[in-house]
């Protein structure tokens, strides 16, 4: 296949919903109209995706997947601040069956399993019976970056936009976990959605926290980011928020949570999601022996984004640089940018702290004296004291890939 | 101290553009009603499009394969051998072959 070939979206309405306005809502055809696309620039393609504008409260996305919805953040959105859009924030979903409309009356969420009281809470028990608290906290795709695995792997091919920032809003699963009073002997808590399997016998998308981390007082039960309610496809009216943890774990439409006192086996918790249990979570290709164990927390990351690959620079003259970080599982301690293809590096300003798992801005400014071709490379060190690493982060299934980046510009 | 020493520009500091989330002050939902957009989009026709046409787009839209690198025999015989173990696809031993043939065609490693 040609790296530039475009497949025609052909897009239709699943549902017509009787008597609904959104039922007269124009089909959309990539032949009827010029089609946006955009190229990511991917070494043996396909680089070429569709910009859509077609997903219910969602502004331009790039079309990874049209069902179910693998939506991404188009990457110019994170040089315009920290916090990103509601109808930009990207979207993945493992099922395609899952409700469009959702009756905020009758919705329920179980809490079950091994607690004294088993719970049936209505949205308003949720919203005005528990306290509040507010997070920034990072969601991003364990995949994330996966399309410039080398070599390629199969699998959603995510370039750098399945993640994105959000100051969510809602109550603790601690305290509700508490209200249901968690019985001795609970070992793990699973979490599951209004989402549902196409095949019979499927598995239905679950995930498990231990017991102390969904007792820690940061996992959340979410029903707002930036301010509003979830878009529907980020999960609405509630997900679950692990900040610092990758967002497999972020369970979406959640309607049921049941407390555990044997080890989850289902498919997504014990089996799905694997990474070698190595440094860096890395092999090489064909490697094998290793043991596989759950992608979990975030790594620290970092990006230019106000200078793409190829860009030209002005020689000699000071160039503003500026981007994003985040540490991962915490703070962003430093970000250090280096012009000579990571021989030395400059400390860069770091913005201001708006939540330990959020992105960060940080930016410096930086002179090329010499004309050609030339890389920046940006490196993000957490408040842990762990930094990206220089080499090239691989593994079977592309996963918590956190390799220092690199843009290529042109000093003329 | 790397602030102090670092001196910018007065206009670096109008550049880091605050987009601020906000805190929610709200306290009842709104029931959506909407409509998500799945596809209609067929594989390119050829030999064995029957079978992943019949076979693959029940779960997912054909753009989740077209959008995928080319990939060895071996690695798209592993991916089919997951669809059918893992997520349960009710493909026959004829069909799984006829997409991995297919795939190979359309997806492999040149």
């Amino acid at each position: 296949m040609r790296d530039d070939d475009v497949q025609p979206s052909g897009l239709t309405r699943r549902r017509v919903l009787g008597g609904m306005g959104v039922a007269s809502l124009a089909l959309v055809s990539s032949a009827a109209t010029a089609q946006e696309t955009v190229n990511l620039h991917v070494p043996g393609g396909p680089s070429t995706r569709m910009i859509t504008t077609s997903y219910p409260q969602k502004a331009r996305m790039i079309l990874q997947r049209s069902s179910p919805p693998w939506l991404e953040t188009p990457f110019e959105v994170f040089d315009k601040g920290v916090f990103t859009p509601n109808d930009q924030h990207y979207v993945s979903w493992h099922w395609a069956n899952f409700p469009g409309d959702i009756d905020v009356d009758s919705f329920r969420l179980t809490v079950r399993g091994q607690v004294n009281q088993p719970l049936s809470l209505s949205l308003k028990d949720i919203l005005q019976g528990l306290p509040t608290f507010d997070i920034a906290a990072v969601n991003q795709c364990a995949g994330n970056s996966r399309i410039y695995a080398i070599p390629r792997v199969a699998g959603a091919q995510w370039a750098n936009g399945s993640m994105s920032n959000a100051i969510w809003t809602g109550v603790r699963l601690k305290d509700v976990l508490d209200r249901a009073g968690v019985k001795p002997g609970a070992i793990q808590v699973r979490f599951g959605g209004l989402d549902e399997p196409v095949m019979p016998g499927a598995p239905k998308f679950l995930k498990s926290l231990t017991i102390d981390h969904a007792r820690d007082g940061e996992v959340m039960i979410a029903f707002a980011m930036n301010g509003e309610q979830l878009p529907l496809l980020n999960g609405f009216p509630l997900r679950l928020v692990v900040p610092g943890w990758c967002g497999v774990y972020w369970v979406k439409m959640l309607n049921d949570i049941e407390v555990l006192d044997q080890p989850d086996t289902n498919y997504w918790t014990a089996t799905s999601y694997r990474v070698p249990d190595t440094p860096h979570n890395t092999v090489k290709p064909g490697e094998t022996g290793f043991k596989m164990v759950p992608v979990t927390r975030n790594l620290p990351r970092s990006f230019i984004t106000n200078i793409r690959d190829g860009d030209s620079v002005l020689v000699a003259a000071p160039t503003l640089a500026r981007g994003i970080a985040f540490g991962g599982d915490c703070g962003v301690a430093r970000v250090d940018l280096s012009i000579d293809g990571g021989r030395t590096w400059q400390p860069t300003l770091l913005g201001a702290d708006q939540g330990t798992y959020g992105f960060r801005q940080w930016q410096t400014q930086f002179t090329l004296s010499v004309r050609g071709s030339q890389t920046l490379m940006v490196r993000c060190t957490s408040t842990k004291n762990e930094a990206q690493p220089n080499f090239r982060i691989w593994n079977p299934a592309g996963y918590l890939f956190n390799t220092i980046e690199t843009t290529r510009v042109v000093a003329a | 101290m790397l602030r102090a020493a670092f001196p910018m520009p007065a206009v670096l500091g109008l550049v880091l553009l605050l987009h601020p989330g906000q805190a929610a002050t709200i306290t009842a939902l709104k029931s959506p009603k909407l409509d998500v957009p799945t596809s209609d989009a067929m594989f390119p026709a050829g030999a064995g499009s029957d079978a992943i046409n019949n076979n693959c787009l029940a779960c997912h839209a054909a753009d989740h394969v077209l959008n995928q690198p080319s990939l060895s025999r071996e690695a798209w015989q592993e991916v089919v051998n997951k669809m059918i173990t893992a997520y349960r696809a009710p493909i026959s031993p004829d069909d799984a072959k006829a997409i991995v043939d297919y795939l190979v065609r359309t997806k492999g490693t040149s």
